[in-house]
Formats: C-alpha cells, structure tokens, sequence
C-alpha cells in the first residue's frame, strides 16, 4: 500500500496519542482515585508532591517506579515472565483505538467497533495467565487461576448488556450506537436500559478487577496475585496502567454504549451547543467516579460467591434481557421507539 | 519402549499382546501423573499482610479449599519471662507493657494486682477508678484496631480510616495522662505513677462519647452490608465445647456462646462497682465474633462515663515501700484483656526481682484453636477466620 507523506503524518499522530493516552489515564485516574477515596474517608490525600493539592503525586509514583530495580525470579520463566506485562498492557491500549470522543473525533471508526471492543478487551486475560503461570509463584498461580475464572464469567454479562445495545441501535459501529441513542439508552427503554447498564457496569468492574470483585488481585489474601513477583517498570505496566487504563477504557466504553456518548444527556435544543467532546468526557468523568466510588463502600467477593452470582444471576438475568430486547425492537409500537 | 526386536529374540503374539497392555497401563499411569491433579503446600507468612506480624500458617491447599493448616508461631519470641528475672518490678511495668503492643495498660494491670496482692498493698479508691476507666479506654482503642483491620482483610478500606479517626481522641486523652501512646507504664503497685492532669476528664469523654455517636457508620459499612455478611455468616464456626477444651476466651469465646467475662464473674478493681453488660453471641462464627467486639466497646464505653462520673478524690498511690520488694511467697491473678483472659502467676523468693514469672496470655490460647476451625475452609475464609480471631504476635510470642 502506497502512503503519501500526509497519510504517514495522520498515522504518526494516531500513535502518538493512542501510546500516550493510557499513562495518562492512569496518571489522571491514579490521582482522582487518590482523592476521591480520600475525601470519602475523611481524611486528604496527597497534598504536598507538585505543590497545589498533590497534583504530581501520581507522577511522583510513576517517576520511583521506573527507578526500581527489574527482578526477575530465578525460578521464573523468564521469557513468558517478560512478555506477560505487554500481552496485558497492548490490549489495553488497542481499546481506546475506537471509542468516539466526538462525531469525527476518533482514531478509527469501524463497523464492527463494538465486536472489536469486546475481543481485544479480553486478551489481557491471557496476560494475567501467563504473568501468574511463569512467576513461579504460589500466589501468583492461585490469582492468575482466580483471574481466568472471573474473566470468562464476567465477560459473558457484559457480552450480553452490549448485545442488547446492538439489538436496540441496529448497529455493530460505535459511532452507529451514539447516533441510535436520541434518548441515552440507560434512561430509554424504561426496565431494558437500566437492566443493560447496570449489567455492563457490574460486569466491567469485575473486569478489571476492583473491589468488590477483586479476588484475584485481593492484596490481604494473595498479596496482588498474578503480580506479585514483578517489580519496577513491569509492575507499573502490568498493573497500574492495566487497572487504571481498563478503567478510564470501561468508562468511556460505558459513556458511549448507554449515556449517549458525545450526545447531550436529553435530546434538548439548548443543550447542543456543549461540544461533544465536554459531553463525552463529562459522561466518562462519571463513569471513572462511580467505579471509584465502589472501592471505599463495598468488602470483597469470595471467589465462589463471585461466580455464583455471575452464573446464578447475571447471566440468567442477561439472557432474560435479550428476549425483552427483542420483543421491544420487534413489537414495539413506533412512536415510543423514540 | 515396548517390545524386544525381532530379530534378535522369538516374539509369540500373546507376549506382545501382554506386553501393549502393560505399555497402556504404564502410560495411563503417566498420564494421570501428568495431569491429575495434586495438594500444594502454601505457605502463609511469616511475611503476610494478614498475619498483623510473623505468624506462619502451613497450610495444605487443593485449589481453593483448605485441607490443613498448622499455625507455627515463635518468629517474635523475645523471652520476656526470662527477661523479667533479671529486672525489678518497676522495670517489668515496662517489660509486660510490650507484650500486647495494643493494649498496654491491660498488661500493666495483672502485674501491679499481683504484686500488691503478694505485698499486701491498698490502692485507693481513685486509683483504682482511675485504672478501670483507663483500662476501659485501652479496651476501646485495642477493639477498634481490631474492628479497622477486620474491615480491610475482607477488602473493606473504609472502616479502618474511620477507627484511626474515633481512636485519636482517646488516644489524646491517655497521651496526655501517661505521655504515651503505645506502651504507658502508668500503673505502679500501690496506684499509679501520677494523677491525671487537668482536663482529661474532658477529653476522655469527649472521645468515648464520640465513638458511641459514630458506632452507626459502622453498622452502615460492614455488619449491615450484604457482602460482609456472606463473607462472615457461618463462616470458620468455633463451638463451644471446642472454645471451652483449647481454653479459648475474649471475645471469640464469646463469640460462640460462651459468657465468660473475667471483669464479670471474677471481679478484680472496682468492677463490681459498675453497671455493664456481658455480650456473647451464639453462633460462633465470624459475623459473631465481630459483633462481641462492637458491642463490648459501647459497655465498655458505658463503663469508663460511669468511672468518670463517680470519680472519688483522694491520693492516686497506696503506702508503698521506696524498694518494691516482694515477700516469699506465690499468687495468680487473672484480669480481662481486650483479647482474652490474661493471668500472671509471680513467684517471689522475697527478692527484688521475681523468681518466675509465668505469663498466660489470650492470643496464645486463642490461635491455637486454629487449625481446627480453618479445616475444610476456603482460602479466602482463611483470610476472614484470621483476621476474626483477633490476635496480637507479640501477645502469642511474648
């Protein structure tokens, strides 16, 4: 295929930003999470690193962990232990490849967008297998087991919550589902919507794996599972950018798939002069807090109640919304169709 | 490798035929060998956030499920009752205060009982006022610590911050009397080093009053959530006659129905003199014994208003020789620690120094059960019995 110099430069770019938008997240979300468990549990946060309410602590982190010494058990597979942050971290950063900030703001807009999504989302998994399998570790083994277990039980509600979007838009294309939505989908089809969201939202966290469904990380039992042989600059990549990045990704995927995306909250007339983009990252913004939110309020999962309630209830549960979503796109009247 | 080469001996079909088949049955071996699946051995600690310190627990896993664990404990073992031999009374006060780092005013208690019960000493009333509410107040610290760290071993962060912000304010208040935070050595034998300063009063209800208020926000974030419940709710089941055979007491006791409270049933201070509540709970598991622990913090709560409010005057220290010297002779006194029934026996040769003195503390007896309740539970109940049990490793070790 023959590029010219523009088509190299819009490449470029893309790269650029799609390698620079995860440490972002994770810096940006590193810090909001600070805070925002802070404030909810009386007390401050970081207040000094960077000067105006610790604004840099996250980079400060970020900063101490690229100094760490990389150690590598002797055990250790050593290949498998190496490659294993990068088959977590590069599907990470391959999801935000399609989530649309605003109408023509993205970096590629597929028709199978959603399919794409829920594909390259899970890869990771086979990441935290493979960092718990080489470790050579106990505890490492047991999370990496706990992980593959969650991922396939929690890949299915969130499978099924999109299901019923593509059912109710029509359309596989992210930017297709933003424009289905006159209504964000989460407030519109009363019963259908809300179940889907919730599904996809309780699905998501369990994803990327945070309390309440943090078992195969769960830091008081299993020290941080798949991760606790690595160190340094792996750790960071493994873990912290992962965590963070799958949620800023969740939220944004969330914001697009039932808040309406880049579209304001109520078709209203005034509202469309907010750009999309503010629409989308105020959406996202709410998301990433309602994920952080659940840290600080809920204990966690034990591992067999976890499934149970992915198989006894959230899949049943899933599967009974997509017999309501098809009766809704094929019996319901027209007019409140919206 | 199977069959000889025929070239070089005869080979009859049914010695082959013996032959593949004892092949199959060889390779099915292996294959089961290779894929069947085995116990592991998982260590846990020394170094583990859940053991609150250097307690071991070997434990036979297969998956998720505990088979078998063994507590092995002694990686914090400082000789103190050897210690003590070399050192006289006062000193010890220092020495028995490091035993339970949460509680130390509790483990000051039974030696100064011991000793002025050998010596034959008279505390005053306001003393031992004095000493009831502030042990009472060491008993709410040491619960809510216990309370904090029970919350974030099941992943619940929230609690804990919460109990270091009702903690200060006690903590405030017996900093100011003793000058410590941690290890006190308030209590001499006879009474106390010195009375409380102006102000403590205040202060010490100030911070009881405030746990009481704000007891609710717990309730909100564990015992009335519903995934603290399914974490705790028939979970690593102590019965009684179990608790009652391993000398279990405290609050797991308790916790399984067992109404021992050594402030109760063998009143030592002034203990008789107040008005509180003996909780137990009867069905032994987790849930159950983190209830004791709430609810003995608002008797005990109770307990240090009432000492305030009825706070003779008078001198804080009996009549107490300038050397502290023990005649001959033996005693065993027994007090309630925050954790469980702690006894000291002292033997005295009428030296200035103890001849021995043999240090019964609650964790120990209570860690042993262990390895019984934890049988056949899963690894992440592991993590909840642990923290339900409430121990302390220096308490175990001394």
């Amino acid at each position: 295929m023959e590029l010219n110099l523009a088509e190299w430069q819009i490449i470029i770019v893309k790269v650029a930003i799609i390698l620079g938008v995860v440490p972002m997240a994770a810096l940006v979300g590193g810090y909001a999470e600070h805070k925002v468990m802070a404030h909810l549990q009386h007390r401050l946060g970081p207040m000094y690193a960077g000067g105006f309410h610790g604004w840099a602590q996250t980079l400060a982190d970020g900063l101490k962990f690229l100094y760490k010494e990389d150690i590598i058990p002797d055990a250790a597979d050593k290949r498998v232990f190496k490659l294993a942050p990068v088959a977590i971290f590069v599907p990470v950063v391959m999801i935000y490849l399609v989530i649309p900030i605003d109408r023509t703001l993205m970096i590629e807009n597929l028709d199978l967008g959603l399919f794409y999504l829920l594909a390259i989302g899970s890869v990771s998994s086979i990441g935290l297998i493979m960092a718990g399998w080489s470790s050579a570790n106990k505890y490492a083994l047991i999370g990496a087991l706990r992980s593959a277990a969650q991922l396939i039980a929690y890949e299915l509600p969130i499978v099924l919550a999109a299901a019923a979007v593509a059912m109710l838009a029509g359309t596989l294309s992210l930017n297709g589902i933003v424009e289905a939505q006159d209504w964000p989908f989460a407030l519109w089809p009363i019963g259908i919507g809300q179940v889907a969201f919730l599904l996809f939202t309780v699905g998501s966290v369990a994803e990327m794996t945070r309390i309440p469904f943090d078992m195969p990380v769960a830091e008081s039992e299993i020290i941080t599972g798949p991760f606790t042989e690595y160190t340094g600059m792996r750790y960071i990549f493994a873990h912290m950018f992962a965590e963070m990045g799958h949620m800023v990704a969740f939220a944004g995927i969330a914001a697009t798939l039932f808040l309406g995306g880049y579209k304001p909250i109520v078709p209203w007339e005034p509202l469309e002069v907010i750009p999309g983009f503010v629409w989308f990252f105020g959406k996202l913004v709410f998301m990433v807090f309602l994920f952080l939110w659940m840290r600080p309020t809920f204990p966690r999962v034990r591992e067999d109640q976890l499934q149970k309630f992915a198989w006894k209830f959230l899949i049943p549960v899933g599967l009974a919304l997509i017999l309501a979503v098809g009766a809704w796109v094929l019996y319901a009247p027209e007019s409140i169709k919206g | 490798m199977a069959i000889g080469d025929p070239r070089t001996e005869p080979v009859d079909a049914s010695e082959i035929a013996r032959r593949a088949q004892l092949d199959a049955a060889e390779s099915f071996g292996e294959s089961e060998r290779r894929f069947g699946t085995e116990e592991m051995i998982l260590n846990v600690g020394p170094q583990h956030p859940a053991t609150h310190g250097v307690f071991r627990l070997l434990a036979t896993i297969d998956g998720e499920k505990l088979l078998d664990a063994e507590p092995i404990i002694g990686y914090m073992h400082r000789g103190y009752e050897k210690l003590v031999e070399q050192r006289d009374y006062r000193q010890i006060t220092n020495l028995v205060s490091r035993m339970d780092w949460l509680s130390g005013i509790n483990n000051e208690l039974p030696l100064a009982l011991a000793l002025e019960k050998l010596m034959e000493i008279e505390v005053p009333p306001r003393a031992t006022y004095l000493r009831v509410a502030m042990a009472e107040m060491n008993r709410i610290l040491n619960h809510l610590m216990f309370m904090a760290s029970f919350g974030a071993e099941l992943g619940a962060i929230t609690p804990t911050f919460y109990a270091f912000r009702e903690r200060e304010d006690i903590q405030l208040a017996l900093e100011m009397a003793t000058g410590g935070r941690m290890h006190f050595g308030f209590f001499r034998p006879g009474g106390l080093k010195e009375d409380v300063p102006r102000g403590f009063f205040d202060q010490a209800l100030k911070g009881v009053r405030q746990v009481i208020e704000r007891l609710p926000d717990y309730e909100d974030l564990l015992t009335g959530n519903e995934i603290f419940k399914q974490r705790t709710l028939n979970v690593g089941v102590l019965d009684k006659e179990v608790a009652y055979s391993y000398g279990v007491s405290g609050p797991i006791a308790r916790g399984s129905d067992i109404s021992f409270d050594v402030r109760k049933d063998e009143p030592y201070l002034s203990y008789e003199d107040f008005d509180f509540e003996v909780c137990s709970a009867p069905n032994g598991d987790c849930f159950d014994r983190f209830w004791v622990l709430v609810h003995e913090v608002v008797e005990s709560a109770k307990i240090v208003e009432q000492a305030i409010e009825g706070m003779p005057p008078g001198p804080i220290l009996g009549k107490v020789p300038r050397v502290v010297q023990a005649p001959k002779g033996e005693v065993y006194v027994r007090t309630e620690n925050p954790l469980g029934e702690l006894g000291m026996y002292l033997i005295s040769n009428g030296d200035r120094t103890p001849y021995r003195l043999k240090i019964r503390t609650p964790s120990y007896n209570n860690v042993s059960v262990l390895s019984h309740v934890l049988h056949g539970t899963y690894v992440s109940d592991m993590i909840a019995i642990l923290g339900s049990f409430f121990f302390v490793l220096g308490d175990i070790d001394r």
